[in-house]
């Protein structure tokens, strides 16, 4: 269950300042699908918290209207719609009077489900973000570790099953250790619930990893791009956006991006006891100097020269010299990067589920990806168009 | 209600009973100071007496003070003696706490660098931890002063009693400009020096926000 | 220690224990003015208390009550409402009910105010109503230091309910006022006992309860009304 959220022309003025008062928000229009993450990003004081107050309407907006699932929520009854989406925020601020399960069954007891009904789902929550209902249904949030407290938080914002979530910097109050282990539950939690979700913070690491969208926003309120991660890194809409993103935005956008979805390059590959005139022949024709020798499985043996190949008999494992990273489909353009820079042989072996050879990768390759736009990277996504 | 002419009449009385309320009010709060602070220096390093000595003032502290000088005067009688004990015993746990607080607020690397660069202990008492314990003990010695200023009336009953003697003698004579003359210098003399102590608290620990009141 | 045998003798003596001028009678006026004070003093503080804190708008009305409740002598009070009210229990209760007020009424908007900013937002964004905010989130929250007011209202009106024999009303003060003025040492010993007894066991009474509740909440309250580094109000 999820919703659209759409801001059209959203504005939000402070009395008796300029527009540029900390917070304020100018004419915001954005699109968020059903059941995508978009991440709200910019720095401090550029109106991303006051823009999702908005959706809750713990802030209410100067002009403009904010629709959920088409409905322009200024005409449901302020309560009601609170209920209806799940609300995190950094401090969490569970109720400390209230154990893990009371604090979790807030929203389902003021919707007025009976007992058993909210015993049922908190025990499903707490299990769900990985905590033992026996062990930490009856505790205090001061018995909590920061992130289990966390966790919580996510549990009692998803308690009444809310179509939309709202999450300001949820994860910025732990360490970075725990923060990477709370995002990468939270996005296989995401996977399965596909929630409509609007994300702040002001980490740009955290919106590439975590959105599906990112809206970067400017100080002053002013929405500075609007578009996936990939289209963001690739071609920054301002200077603002290209220095706000950071200089190694070639890097961050390789890490978005998976083997899989390059063009790979075939090898010219021989299987132990072919005969080497043959697989001599194939190779002195192609531009690639390096045949791989491969085994009946079609698994990677080694790599052998143009050279080392003789002109006749068969091929045997011994010729094999060097060998490659094995590269799985699944693997980052960053971190195949990383183990091509370390090898001996700058070519990555991409292989599948199996470990037969699907084709070969460059470090070259990689790297000439970094640098090209998005347009032209037939990633997927494509553009996300802003209603302006 | 009130008559100018009673006023008058009695200026001298009024006079000399403010200035009575005054010196009993600073002979106990000068008298609780001094106690308190030797108490402070000998008990700080030992917490357990720390706890039995401010645990003692505490109940002190509590008893009401008409029991209080109940149980003085079968020992001291209606003295002089006997008022000023009351007054400093209400002002003794007012001044251990803040003065112990006061103390444990100073940071500790300000300690550090004292001992680091030589001072002895009392020099490190007087020209570092004083120093910057004197917000909290100067908002101590006017919460004592303030509290003092109104203890003083009940005194009025053994014979003293400043400004409370002015209330007394205007109920026992039915007296009503008398009553309320009492009342108001009272309740200003307690604004005054609530008002003049923080201000002097301020005054005098121009590196700290005050934190008195 | 001849007189400490005069002062149990007292204690003693069965004529002590009965009649309208008998310990247990003067107990019980003592408790049932200061119970009735501090009830009403509750009655009045603590929703204008909540009011103030859950909307935090009058908060300079709870600042200048607790300046006047600390400045105004609890003795002073009484004798002036002497002439407005006439003599005894008429005008010992108006003087209490207004010594009960402020620790209660500074205590309750603190307690309220110094509640988490997050937890109250939190409450608000699921979608809490005003009022399930202010009884579901702010008021357990300052249960601690609603107590603690509690506490140093009612050891203070205990303490100054003995004084109310000043003014010609009942209670445990009359053995002392009385025992002053006829110079009778055992009896002014023996009342000044039962006061100070009664006084240290009111406060530690509401001191364990308090404690109680600082342990639910999981932190202890801090004092609004009484000095900087002191607990409990104003001595008597």
């Amino acid at each position: 269950m999820a919703a659209t959220v759409t801001f059209e022309h959203v504005t939000k003025r402070y009395p008796g300042s300029a527009a540029s008062r900390p917070g304020a928000v100018e004419d915001l229009s954005i699109e968020v699908p059903a059941g995508k993450v978009c991440v709200l990003v910019g720095p401090s004081g550029c109106g991303k918290t006051t823009s999702l107050k908005m959706v809750n309407r713990l802030i209410e907006p100067t002009s403009g209207r904010i629709l959920i699932g088409g409905e322009d929520i200024a005409s449901r009854e302020v309560t009601d719609l609170r209920r209806s989406i799940g609300y995190v925020i950094q401090q969490v601020g569970l109720f400390p009077h209230q154990t893990i399960g009371e604090n979790i069954a807030t929203v389902p007891r003021l919707l007025g489900w009976d007992a058993d009904r909210r015993r049922e789902r908190v025990d499903a929550l707490i299990t769900l973000v990985g905590l033992d209902p026996a062990v930490h249904g009856d505790r205090f949030p001061a018995q909590l570790s920061g992130g289990e407290r966390q966790r919580v938080g996510v549990a009692r914002a998803l308690a009444a099953d809310p179509p939309v979530m709202l999450m300001d910097e949820p994860f910025g109050a732990v360490d970075p250790i725990v923060r990477e282990r709370l995002q990468n539950e939270f996005l296989r939690l995401q996977a399965d619930l596909a929630k409509t979700i609007l994300f702040v913070t002001h980490d740009i690491d955290e919106a590439i990893k975590m959105g599906d969208l990112v809206a970067v926003m400017e100080v002053g309120g002013k929405l500075a791009q609007f578009g996936t991660p990939d289209e963001i890194l690739a071609n920054p809409a301002s200077d603002f956006v290209a220095r706000f993103v950071g200089a190694d935005r070639g890097l961050k956008r390789l890490a978005l991006t998976r083997v899989e979805s390059l063009d790979l390059r075939p090898a010219v590959t021989a299987r132990v006891g072919d005969d080497s005139g043959e697989a001599r022949r194939r190779i002195v024709a192609d531009p690639f100097e390096f045949l791989l020798l491969v085994d009946a499985a079609n698994r990677p043996i080694g790599w052998i020269g143009q050279r080392q190949v003789p002109a006749s008999g068969a091929l045997t494992e011994s010729m094999a010299s060097a060998m490659s990273p094995l590269l799985d489909g699944k693997t980052t353009l960053k971190d195949a990067l990383a183990m091509l820079i370390d090898a001996e042989v700058q070519v990555g072996i991409v292989v599948d589920g199996k470990g037969a050879v699907q084709g070969l990768v460059t470090a070259d390759e990689i790297t000439a990806y970094g640098r090209r736009d998005a347009s032209a990277s037939g990633a997927p996504g494509g553009a996300m168009a802003s209603l302006r | 209600m009130i008559r100018w002419d009673v006023i008058q009449g009695n200026l001298p009385l009024i006079g000399t009973k403010f200035l009575e309320h005054l010196a009993l009010t600073v002979v106990a709060v000068v008298g609780g100071l001094v106690i308190s602070g030797i108490a402070v220096v000998l008990i700080r390093d030992r917490p357990r007496i720390v706890a039995l000595v401010t645990g003692f003032f505490s109940i002190v502290y509590t008893i009401p003070s008409l029991a209080l000088l109940a149980f003085l005067v079968p020992l001291t009688h209606l003295s002089f003696a006997t008022a000023e004990i009351a007054l400093v015993g209400y002002t003794l746990f007012i001044l251990t706490r803040n003065l112990l607080a006061g103390l444990a607020s100073v940071p500790r690397d300000a300690l550090e660098a004292a001992d680091g660069m030589g001072y002895g202990r009392t020099r490190r008492l007087w020209q570092v931890e004083v120093p910057l314990a004197l917000p909290l003990i100067v908002a101590g010695i006017r919460i004592a002063t303030v509290t003092t200023i109104g203890l003083v009336m009940v005194t009025a009953l053994i014979g003293f009693g400043g400004l409370g003697q002015v209330m007394l003698r205007g109920y026992n004579f039915r007296n009503d400009t008398l009553v309320l003359v009492g009342f108001v210098l009272t309740v200003a003399l307690g604004l005054l020096a609530d008002l003049g102590l923080g201000w002097l608290g301020r005054a005098i620990t121009p590196w700290s926000r005050a934190r008195a009141g | 220690m001849e007189f400490f045998g005069q002062v149990v003798a007292w204690f003693l003596d069965p004529a002590h224990w009965t009649g309208s001028n008998g310990v247990p009678w003067r107990v019980g006026e003592h408790l049932v003015m200061s119970g009735l004070a501090v009830l009403i003093g509750v009655a009045i503080a603590i929703p204008a208390g909540l009011a103030i804190g859950h909307t935090g708008r009058g908060e300079q009305i709870s600042t200048a009550v607790a300046g006047l409740g600390r400045a105004v002598p609890s003795y002073a009070l009484l004798i002036l409402f002497v002439p407005l009210f006439g003599l005894g229990f008429s005008s010992a209760l108006p003087a209490l009910i207004l010594l009960a007020i402020p620790p209660i009424l500074v205590n309750t908007v603190a307690g309220i105010r110094d509640v988490d900013a997050d937890t109250v937002e939190a409450g608000r964004g699921m979608g809490m109503t005003e009022r399930e905010v202010l009884v579901d989130v702010e008021l357990p929250a300052a249960l601690p230091a609603i107590a603690l007011g509690l506490r140093t209202s009612a050891v203070q009106v205990v303490a100054t309910a003995t004084l109310v024999a000043l003014v010609a009303g009942g209670g445990l003060g009359r053995y002392i006022v009385d025992g002053f003025a006829l110079r009778q040492d055992d009896r002014l010993f023996a009342g000044a006992l039962l006061v100070a007894v009664l006084a240290v066991g009111t406060d530690r009474a509401f001191s364990w309860a308090q404690s109680r509740l600082e342990h639910r909440a999981g932190r202890p309250a801090r004092d609004a009304f009484g000095p900087p580094a002191v607990a409990g109000g104003m001595p008597t």
